[in-house]
């Protein structure tokens, strides 16, 4: 029985996983989520996808400010450029959704590309005032560009078919959103055992130093803008046809903040945390939902507080997290393993 | 005169008010971030409390106007002094997207604590100054516009000799120049903090009751116009008070030119974005703003 890391060559350092369990509890995990929809009713399958969905545009978006330190607030906008492009090559351009989903998640790289150019310039602060400003102007654009986005009035998203399958119920586009979800994280943690990676963590730490070492800023800032973005449009492509609908209101402000606190109650700079945020800022309205329910029966009034007492315990739950743990869920989970790893010789 | 021109110049004089109101935000959003360096992203959430405060004390609890007033103003400077000791003192010196990040979470909590007092309906804001338009030239000015610009310049005024001559405000001005150094010569930093979110929950208080009483209602659409702070403040230069209440003044302005000639080009709403364009346009070009000190970090 092993009871700490021991680890004599480079090659172990290097390792994508320290150990064997967590390959044993990803297979097993796959295994357990493909039988799910046979299983889950409706409800708790439209959470599953949109937690799967979240978990994508999380890690995008925690390589580019985990990983690289580049602060964006514009990611909703990116979620949004991704669901419109893939809704507009389906429904205009025919494309089928196997096609056009990496399709616009190439245009969202490259409109990340083009709103990471400030970075070049500009950090910290002035870079996400700079990506809120993009968030304005990009969403601008697609409620007034109604020839293309349908502006308020919506977008209907043409339904997928894969084989001849109509992939039009909640089930069949669970496997399309998972069967993306486990290579987004696989590709993120192995990102980082990568030379790109490398220069992402040098840039975030200092990047006067990076840049005397020899990381061109200016090609892995951009290339960091467009990972991340690309992680969007793949999960705004997906977001498209779980929701079947496009409105430019599932896109404010506010999802941007969403997904920033789904980074920071996870854990900044962890692939782990990230998928920990979106989980947890994804039940946390529905958990809410469910005990404004069973409440209810009981005072009547009470429904209509919880449901707005969203506001406050999201609030919360970023100020606690920043101030008594940082690093967020995933820094809890690896203590926990830690425990359990010593367990029952703690010291 | 054409009427052209009286359209121009409504739009110019309906800008500046509105511009003025900015100001008054971006005056509480620069003392914040010139005491602390601490950025807040929810600037509206503030004015939104200010609104529903003062509302609540005219128009729910029946409070006359000198009771209502002050009290108002006491809640406000409570709620500053509540962020800053619960909130951020704890993350001095911690990564600026962790300060980021609790401002919304800070915008965030208040905003849903409003929503389960008072609920989300639009209010109706007891007309503080009457709405009876009178005429400057062939003009029509409406009083509150002309107020809210008022009260923008006697708070400016009122600031300027604060910072220039009173020991508080010198004690803010060394603070905001150097930490270590206004430490080491007695001031009490974390004090000068909690001041100057005070100040600035009071400022955007007050911004609260003019906006109120300029729409005649209080709804949580007010907060959005909170973001606008952004282009102010970065047009007029982070750490600026002058550059706080040009840059207001002008925003506001060119948001109205822009939208009054340009909607019919752009299909409307031309208005929320143009800000926003000229943000980008100023970061570009001038990123230290007009007023602001020139030291911003290059990579």
């Amino acid at each position: 029985m092993t009871c700490g890391g021991f680890r004599v060559r480079y090659g172990d350092d290097e390792r994508l996983f320290d150990t064997h369990w967590p390959v044993v509890g990803l297979l097993i995990l796959s295994a357990a989520l493909s039988v799910v929809p046979l299983v889950a009713s409706t409800y708790w399958l439209d959470v599953l996808n949109r937690i799967g969905i979240a978990i994508i545009g999380a890690i995008g978006l925690n390589i580019l400010i985990g990983f690289t330190g580049q602060i964006s607030i514009g990611h909703a906008a990116f979620l949004a450029v991704g669901a419109y492009s893939t809704a507009v090559l389906e429904a205009h351009l025919g494309l089928p959704f196997y096609l056009a989903i990496p399709a616009a998640a190439l245009v969202t790289a490259i409109f990340g590309l083009l709103f990471g150019l400030p970075s070049l310039r500009l950090k910290g602060l002035y870079l996400a005032i700079a990506t809120l400003a993009a968030h304005f102007i990009i969403t601008y654009a697609i409620i007034h560009w109604e020839g293309m986005s349908g502006g308020v009035l919506g977008l209907l998203v043409p339904t997928p078919s894969l084989f001849g399958l109509a992939l039009d119920a909640d089930a069949r586009i669970y496997y399309v959103i998972f069967a993306c979800v486990f290579p987004a994280a696989l590709f993120g943690k192995n990102l980082f055992r990568t030379k790109v990676g490398r220069a992402f963590i040098a840039i975030r730490d200092r990047d006067v130093a990076a840049q005397v070492i020899g990381v061109s800023l200016l090609q892995y800032k951009l290339l960091a803008f467009s990972i991340s973005s690309f992680y969007a449009g793949i999960a705004g492509g997906l977001m498209a046809h779980h929701s079947r609908i496009l409105f430019p209101d599932a896109f404010t402000l506010l999802v941007a903040i969403d997904y920033l606190a789904m980074i920071i109650i996870g854990g900044l700079g962890s692939i782990l945390g990230a998928i920990f945020g979106a989980i947890f800022m994804t039940l946390l309205p529905e958990i809410l939902k469910l005990a404004a329910t069973s409440l209810s029966g009981v005072y009547p009034q009470s429904f209509g507080l919880i449901a707005s007492s969203r506001d406050v315990i999201f609030g919360l739950a970023i100020i606690t997290f920043l101030i008594f743990e940082p690093e967020g869920l995933a820094r809890i989970w690896s203590r926990l393993r830690m425990y359990w790893k010593l367990w029952p010789y703690a010291y | 005169m054409t009427d052209h021109l009286v359209f121009m110049l409504q739009l110019l004089i309906t800008g500046i008010a509105v511009g003025s109101v900015y100001a008054l935000m971006a005056l509480g959003f620069v003392l914040i971030f010139k005491a602390s360096s601490v950025v807040n992203f929810g600037p509206g959430e503030l004015v939104l409390f200010g609104a529903y405060v003062s509302w609540a004390a005219i128009l729910q609890m029946h409070f006359p106007l000198y009771i209502a007033f002050p009290l108002t103003l006491i809640t406000s400077i409570a709620l500053g002094l509540i962020i800053e000791r619960g909130v951020l003192r704890p993350l001095i010196g911690e990564p600026i997207i962790s300060v980021i990040m609790v401002t919304f979470g800070v915008a965030s909590v208040i905003r849903g604590v409003l929503n389960m007092v008072w609920g989300s309906d639009t209010r109706p804001f007891p007309a503080l100054f009457s709405s009876e338009p009178f005429h400057l030239g062939p003009v029509p000015v409406s009083p509150v516009h002309l107020w809210s610009f008022v009260i923008a310049l006697l708070l400016l005024g009122t600031f300027s000799v604060f910072f220039k001559y009173s020991l508080t405000g010198m004690a803010m001005r060394a603070t905001a120049d150097n930490q270590q150094v206004a430490l080491s010569l007695g001031i009490s930093v974390k004090g000068i903090f909690a001041l100057s979110w005070g100040i600035a929950t009071v400022v955007s208080t007050l911004g609260g009751i003019i906006l109120g009483s300029v729409r005649g209602g209080v709804d949580f659409s007010l907060a959005d116009l909170g973001l606008k702070v952004f282009p102010v403040v970065i047009l007029g230069g982070l750490d600026s008070i002058l550059g706080a209440i040009v840059g207001g003044v002008l925003i506001g302005v060119l948001e109205n030119l822009s939208g009054g000639y340009l909607d019919p080009v752009f299909g409307g709403g031309v208005k929320e974005v143009a800000p926003f364009v000229i943000l980008v346009l100023i970061l570009m070009v001038r990123p230290y703003g007009l007023f602001g000190k020139g030291e911003i970090e290059r990579v």
